[in-house]
């Protein structure tokens, strides 16, 4: 992309570029690395709604931060998710430009469809509301432990180990069917492709390691397929040619990634906004009706995902106003959109009884909307249930500034957070 | 009310059915879209609304 197709130089923060300059300063820099991006997200909704963003590697990517553009944007799908597009915005995502055998996540139209429609109805939302008991029967068991580590220890308990992160990795690996027995590889392996202080080459060998398991796993399960989503591709789809042994390794990939991180951050700073927030914690306790709500209103509040999702644009198309050329990549920052005043009032408060607070976009918007939405909602909807009942005195262990804040990580969240009670 | 769905657009995340459980379903084969009810009584209207408004996909058609 040459420099004479942008139609405006960008600025840094938070000043607006005198438009039409040529030689302006480079596009806003660490906006995307910040813990705290919603000042200068606000500032640009109302100043330059679709800006420029400068990103890791020195390459530029339009920025969308109003809700209406970038439901407009997500809901188009000439607006690809597929990486090896032109233009598509690799730099600085988890995975970053690794992009073979890639899960339909990155993928368009008809495969993506085709592909998504093979595992649909696994996550629907009256099979996610049958596991219930079980996901409840899982987190319980955590509870205990935690019980059990702190009278024994007498010191504070890490909540993201010994909770956040558990819970949905114990239940991706149920649905999957990953042996009980491989648990503690398969914890591992995701624990090193999530952790910070990771280098990239430890990461990668990491990833390389989980794929060479999985690839295992699959063939295992060819031998003899179980009644679960493994089994159930291997047989109705593997088996009939519909797909091959690979994209079956990719499935369980996106299924085990997709879903681990994300719910496990979700769950750390829903459980520290609470303990926060005594006030709207006892109205949940007193009516636990008004949980669900309150999970929407956390998704929305945190929107964990802080520079994505990403397209490529394949055609020109205009969006309020601006002429996003193909070849050219958006950042499409829902984490801003939902912070966006014109559809929730005073968007900055945290409101646990917010009336449409599930029009948020913190699972996305179009065709590639969370495959995984009922799950985590369940997720949540039990962890905080559980939590508020079983450990009504919880409160963090250190002062918030000494929480470890994933403001590193492009899934936002706590590293550690360590409680007593 | 009339209800229409363009279900080959649905990408199946069940928002519809977590907003009006009485009125969409999703189908057993592959999670995609199905009508309860295609004329829901006045009280299920609002409800209707707000899961055409959230639907990602724009799958379902309100009629008067
Ligand atoms: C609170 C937790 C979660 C959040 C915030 C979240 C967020 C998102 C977002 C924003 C997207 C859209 C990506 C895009 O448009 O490019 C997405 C897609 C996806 N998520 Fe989640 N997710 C969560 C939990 C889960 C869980 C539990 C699973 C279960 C396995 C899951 C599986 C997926 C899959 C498979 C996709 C790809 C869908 C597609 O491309 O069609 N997610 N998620
Ligand atoms: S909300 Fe829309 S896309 Fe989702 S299941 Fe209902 S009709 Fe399909």
């Amino acid at each position: 992309m040459s420099e004479m197709t942008r139609p405006t130089a960008a600025a840094p923060l938070p000043v607006r570029p005198p438009s039409g300059c040529p030689a302006g300063p480079p596009p806003h820099a660490d906006l995307l690395d910040r813990g705290d991006p919603h000042t200068a997200f606000g500032v640009l909704r109302t100043t330059e709604p679709i800006s420029k963003v400068s990103l890791a590697d020195g390459s530029w990517a339009w920025l969308a931060t109003r809700y209406a553009d970038i439901r407009a944007i997500l809901g188009d799908t000439r607006f690809s998710s597929d990486p090896t597009v032109p233009g598509y915005p690799l730099s600085g995502m988890t995975g970053g430009g690794n992009t073979d055998n890639r899960g339909f996540i990155r993928r368009d139209p008809p495969e993506h469809t085709r592909l998504r429609r093979m595992v649909t109805r696994e996550f629907m939302v009256k099979r996610v509301e049958a596991l219930r008991p079980r996901i409840q029967r899982l987190t319980d068991d955590l509870c205990d432990a935690m019980e059990r580590t702190r009278e024994r220890t007498d010191g504070p308990v890490d909540l993201v180990e010994a909770l956040a992160l558990p819970v949905p990795s114990l239940v991706i690996s149920l649905l999957l069917g990953v042996p009980y027995d491989d648990h503690e590889t398969f914890q591992r392996l995701t624990g090193t492709l999530l952790a910070r202080a990771v280098p990239d080459a430890e990461r990668a060998a990491a990833r390389g390691e989980l794929r060479d398991y999985l690839d295992r796993l699959v063939t295992a399960k060819g031998a003899a397929p179980g009644d679960d989503i493994l089994g159930r591709l291997i047989t109705e789809q593997q088996r009939t040619g519909e797909i091959t042994h690979d994209d079956v390794t990719a499935f369980a990939a996106l299924l085990l990634i997709a879903g681990h991180e994300t719910t496990a951050n979700m769950i750390g700073l829903s459980a520290l906004t609470l303990m926060r927030d005594p006030e709207a914690a006892d109205r949940l306790r007193r009516d636990p009706a008004l949980i669900r709500g309150a999970v929407e209103e956390l998704l929305r509040f945190h929107s964990i995902i802080r520079n994505g999702p990403r397209r490529a644009a394949t055609a020109d198309i205009e969006i309020d106003g601006h002429l996003i050329r193909a070849g050219e990549g958006v950042v499409v920052a829902v984490a801003s959109a939902n912070r966006d005043d014109r559809v929730f009032a005073d968007a900055d408060r945290f409101d646990p009884g917010r009336p449409n607070a599930q029009h948020h976009v913190a699972f996305g918007y179009g065709i590639h909307q969370c495959l995984g939405q009922a799950l985590a909602r369940v997720e949540l909807q039990v962890v905080i249930d559980t939590l508020l009942r079983r450990f009504p005195a919880m409160r963090p262990a250190v002062p918030v500034e000494e929480i470890p804040f994933r403001t590193d990580m492009s899934i936002y969240g706590c590293h550690a957070l360590p409680v007593t009670w | 009310m009339k209800i229409t769905l363009d279900a080959d657009a649905c990408c199946g995340a069940g928002q519809c059915v977590l907003i009006a459980p009485e009125v969409f379903d999703q189908r057993d084969e592959d999670g995609v879209v199905v009508l309860l009810d295609a004329e829901p009584p006045a009280e299920r209207h609002d409800a209707v609304r707000e899961a055409a408004a959230i639907c990602p996909a724009a799958v379902i058609g309100i009629h008067a």
